[in-house]
């Protein structure tokens, strides 16, 4: 497994995937999209889209679920007042921008060709994209690998703990996944920066 | 942060740029346990248009001392920068200098 890469020639950022890994990355998407999507802070009381246009009321409150409240953070630490207008204004479209980079990602695998139900062995999936594409799956994995540890509880300087745990351990198997997440994005902030 | 990979720093030779324009309010980006060292300093470079040196410079004083203020300026600015982290998954406040 060799990560992202720049093409030389034509400068856009490549990939090669197992169907497997390509079918994990797709799924690890679409779960932020769906938690992204199913929480909404403030239920629209209007279908009338007119008014939804000029509705800019918004979330004031810190989101209950814990990975939304790390992936919506406070700006302001001691003024509440300050904090609950910025969180008004600049979740709603945070939420959004958030959805849209996770699917990037599931475009980009689609694409490429993996299929809705992975029953092939032996897929590989190859991925090209130019750098806003990139980009976006460049933030979407911060995203991913936010909201794994976040619900790992993942703390600073912990690998001891997971190096103790047993390998059975779903715990365990999806700390797995969140640095395998982590690796992919280092070499993905490598090729954007060569 | 986290590291997948080492990361090279050279130590910092010339004392920090002395503004003397005042600017109210500062970001402050903060220390957490997920962000790769890699992509916080390319986030400074990205975005704030630093250089490489002084992006892994700021990205270092997070790493190390928990926090960093990354920039400054008007209140709108910094809700403006504020917000741009938060897109890049970045934790960061704001507040009077």
């Amino acid at each position: 497994m060799s990560g992202f890469a720049r093409h030389r020639r034509s400068g856009h950022v490549i990939a090669t995937f197992s169907g497997f890994e390509a079918d994990l990355l797709r799924s690890l998407a679409s779960q932020l999209v769906e938690l992204l999507r199913n929480e909404a802070a403030v239920p629209r009381t209007t279908d009338d889209s007119f008014e939804a246009l000029l509705d800019f009321s918004g979330p004031t409150m810190v989101p209950e679920d814990p990975v939304l409240a790390r992936l919506f953070p406070t700006a302001y630490q001691h003024d509440e007042e300050a904090a609950a207008e910025f969180r008004r204004f600049t979740e709603g479209s945070l939420r959004d921008g958030k959805a849209a980079g996770a699917a990037v990602i599931i475009d980009t695998l689609e694409e490429a060709g993996l299929p809705s139900e992975l029953t092939e062995d032996g897929l590989t999936i190859d991925v090209e994209m130019a750098e806003p594409a990139a980009e976006a799956w460049l933030r979407s994995f911060t995203d991913l690998r936010l909201a794994l540890a976040t619900r790992l509880g993942v703390e600073e300087d912990d690998d001891d703990v997971w190096l103790a745990m047993d390998d059975e351990d779903p715990r365990s198997q999806a700390h797995d996944i969140y640095q395998w997440v982590g690796y992919l994005q280092e070499t993905l902030v490598d090729a954007l920066s060569s | 942060m986290s590291a997948a990979s080492p990361v090279e720093v050279e130590p910092t030779q010339t004392p920090d740029e002395i503004t003397l324009v005042s600017k109210p309010w500062v970001t402050i980006v903060w220390n957490d346990p997920v962000n790769l060292m890699s992509y916080v300093a390319y986030v400074f470079q990205k975005y704030f248009g630093y250089d490489k040196r002084k992006a892994e410079k700021l990205m270092m004083e997070v790493h190390e001392d928990g926090r960093s203020a990354v920039s400054n300026g008007s209140r709108e600015e910094m809700e403006r920068d504020v917000q741009a982290m938060h897109e890049y998954g970045l934790w960061a406040t704001m507040e009077k200098q």
